[in-house]
């Protein structure tokens, strides 16, 4: 409109300025070119809080609630990322995992892909590990022989298979069933294809039973031949 | 749900169920619904951490699940619920000032648990309870007592059973079935009974069969009664207990505490549906029965009340006709908008003064008018009720219609008629309302973590200090001097400023309950 060239002065407005209350010859207020203050000054400063013990208490409830929702199971923090550098250890580390679950939830009510294995507590897994090296030390003779008649028999199963790889998992799984034996042959059953693809619980049983390293040598020697 | 709301459930999340469960959530919340692994990818988490998240988050019904027709598990959030979280504390709150200590503890350990079932909670409980009446030397407290709160609980609809398998339930399926009928919703299930186990056996036998192979290896201690059943919150009732309690609080202030116990009667015998605008009607007989004895009023007072009552400008209660000594309908709809106007002209007030304010409440009164008109009306000098008028104008509290008299809409031909439009101002106000929320959160945890080394520190010293039961006082001084008088200043102060922060939190939430009531209510018709 302006661009007409119209009208002078205050006449480029297309309206009249005094409907906006300007009076006749009144000046208009100049463009403001600059962005308003991030932190303009407060005009009118507000009210206090409401006070009272009703508050107080909501507030002392409030607090009470987020700390021990922290503390709760269902407070679920990601896996500890890289500390200084990649240790050859930590793969053995019992830390927090993020495979497992800290808590038990009713699975039946939960859609099937969602079962997720159960982390044991702590201290439950530390008595499940230490009768292990006593055992293997106490009946090390017996054991012993034990395995050799294993192997035996692993040894014509891979000849029969010829597959190395499936058999080193098959023979694993047998020892893990030995080895966790009495205390819960159930649930492998229950959890039978995580437990396959879990690699740390591989390891750590691999780990602990010192005394078996050497067959296993052995056997993986051999199975280099072919 | 804005932009606003996700960011807040958000924080909220990560507040209460830490980082993985805040990113699934946040993904669910924008995508709605999403099969198990697009939300891994979304969220860039691995599968295992997803699930585990999905756990916490179905535990804590704020997530459902239901069989896509093409054969995957989708899972959709609950939008509302996250945000919930903040009024946790309020609910519990309420059964505490409703039914005591016992019930707090009952709905808290709920709360933490999500659903968990009866005999645990009381279980806990009794507990607890027993822990705090040690310390007090008090007589210990029975596991009935507890029973019989949550009885109370479940009767009044406060807390409700969740779901619960039902017996067509195929073993391959991806999903378990749930279903819960309105009837058993509420019912509490006798603890050490034979008979429920049997009632749970015949309707999800094959859930059992699985269920059983289980906790063999675990050495668990026996299955409890009610195992299967799962009580959470019932939100809803909630929300009417709370928009029953402004009501009567309004009415307190503004009449007296006469008034408000009459209109607490009526709401006590009110049976209508929590959805409806309007109670069912109410003589004025029923409501005389059901008035508390202990306040002397004769019946004639009271019904001089009831008058009152309609004849006030807050239009809380309706005379619909003449039987049975008067009927009256409590107006929930009306009584809601006028609850939230009121707080729209509070915050009118604080900000832009109370000329403004007159201005403001001169167009609710005429819903129409021009400037000249309001300069005239308002008594106010043209060029100040201009400036004040153009400032509510640019913050969206008035709204300008035009009305052409011709079709070119010249401005000189032109009427420019103001209004207020309460919805649309209320729905400004929530969302402010939700900004200044999302900002106390983030300034809290800002906070914390700017000042986290200190605070671990006094944590710390405190558990120490906790720890040396049998030390010396030198000792425990020397320990608790660790804490230098500059740090203990420090500390102190984000104490303090995190105390306000949260504080602010909660009473931001009461806001945002009338104005949600209130939207909630404008809808129906």
């Amino acid at each position: 409109m302006a661009g007409r060239g119209r009208g002078r002065g205050r006449g480029t407005l297309s309206f009249s300025t005094e409907s906006l209350g300007f009076g006749r010859g009144e000046a208009l207020p100049t463009c403001i070119l600059q962005p308003p203050p991030i932190y303009p000054t407060l005009e009118f400063h507000p009210v206090p809080l409401l006070g009272g013990e009703r508050q107080a208490y909501m507030l002392a409830l409030k607090q009470e609630f987020r700390n021990t929702m922290r503390e709760s199971p269902h407070f679920i923090q990601a896996e500890e990322k890289k500390k200084d550098i990649e240790r050859y250890s930590d793969k053995y580390q019992l830390g927090p995992q993020d495979n497992t679950i800290n808590w038990e939830p009713d699975f039946s009510r939960l859609p099937k892909e969602l079962r997720i294995k159960v982390r044991r507590s702590a201290r439950k897994y530390k008595t499940n590990v230490k009768p292990n090296i006593s055992t293997a030390k106490h009946k090390g003779a017996e054991d012993a022989k034990d395995i050799e008649k294993k192997l035996e028999a692993l040894e014509k199963l891979e000849e029969t298979k010829g597959d190395e790889e499936e058999d080193e998992e098959d023979k694993e799984k047998k020892k893990e069933g030995e080895d966790k034996g009495e205390e819960e042959p159930e649930e492998e059953d229950f959890y039978d294809e995580e437990e396959l693809e879990e690699e740390t619980d591989y390891n750590l049983n691999y780990f602990d039973n010192g005394e078996e390293i050497d067959e296993e040598d052995d056997n993986l020697d051999e199975g280099a031949i072919y | 749900m804005s932009k606003l709301e996700i960011e807040i459930s958000s924080l909220l999340l990560k507040e209460h169920f830490g980082d993985i469960v805040q990113k699934v959530g946040t993904v669910l919340l924008r995508k709605r619904q999403l099969p198990l692994g697009v939300i891994g990818k979304e969220c860039g988490l691995k599968i295992d951490q997803v699930k585990k998240g999905l756990c916490s988050l179905i535990q804590h019904n704020m997530v459902t699940f239901e069989l896509h027709k093409r054969g995957f598990v989708e899972y959709e959030i609950r939008t509302g619920v996250p945000l919930l979280l903040l009024r946790y504390p309020r609910y519990i709150y309420a059964s505490k000032t409703l039914y005591g200590d016992a019930a707090e503890l009952i709905i808290e350990e709920i709360l933490h648990h999500g659903q968990i079932n009866m005999s645990s909670v009381v279980d806990k409980v009794t507990n607890r309870l027993n822990e705090a009446m040690k310390v007090q030397k008090e007589a210990a407290i029975s596991k009935d007592d507890v029973v019989s709160k949550f009885k109370a609980l479940a009767e009044t609809q406060f807390i409700k059973r969740c779901p619960e398998m039902s017996d067509s339930n195929e073993n391959d399926s991806a999903i378990p079935k749930m279903e819960i009928d309105t009837e058993r919703m509420y019912k509490v299930p006798r603890l050490n009974d034979a008979q429920i186990k049997s009632e749970r056996e015949n309707s999800s036998s094959q859930s059992n069969e699985r269920k059983r192979k289980i906790p063999k290896d675990r050495s668990k201690s026996p299955e409890p009664p009610d195992a299967g059943i799962y009580w959470h919150l019932n939100f809803q009732r909630f929300h009417t207990l709370f928009r029953d309690q402004e009501l009567i609080s309004a009415v307190a202030n503004k009449l007296d505490k006469e008034a408000s116990e009459v209109l607490r009667s009526m709401l006590r015998i009110d049976v209508s549906d929590p959805a409806s605008p309007v109670s069912q009607p109410l003589s004025s007989h029923e409501i005389y029965h059901q008035f508390p004895k202990n306040i002397k009023l004769t019946k004639q007072a009271m019904d001089q009340y009831l008058t009152l009552l309609t004849e006030d400008s807050t239009g809380f209660v309706r005379r619909v006709g003449d039987m049975g000594g008067g009927t009256y309908v409590i107006d929930y709809k009306d009584a809601l908008k006028n609850l939230a106007v009121a707080h729209i002209e509070c915050v009118v007030r604080e900000r832009f003064g109370s000329k403004s304010l007159r201005i403001f409440r001169l167009l609710l009164m005429k819903k129409q008018l021009e400037q000249k008109q309001i300069e005239e009306f308002a008594l106010i000098p043209a060029k100040e009720a201009k400036e004040m008028l153009y400032k509510m104008f640019e913050e969206d509290f008035v709204t300008v219609t035009e009305v052409s008299k011709t079709a070119d809409h010249a401005p000189s031909r032109t009427f420019y008629l103001f209004s207020v439009n309460i919805t649309q101002v209320s729905r400004k106000l929530l969302d402010q309302s939700f900004q200044a929320l999302c900002r106390l959160i983030q300034r809290r945890e800002y906070e914390t973590k700017e000042h986290r080394r200190l605070l671990d520190k006094q944590q710390k010293v405190e558990a120490i200090s906790a720890s040396l039961t049998g030390a010396d006082e030198e000792q425990r001084a020397e320990i608790e001097d660790t804490i230098t008088p500059p740090e203990r200043e420090q500390i102190d102060k984000v104490k303090n400023m995190t105390k306000k922060l949260e504080m602010s939190e909660l009473q931001v939430d009461e806001t945002i309950f009338i104005l949600q009531m209130y939207l909630l209510y404008a809808k129906t018709t």
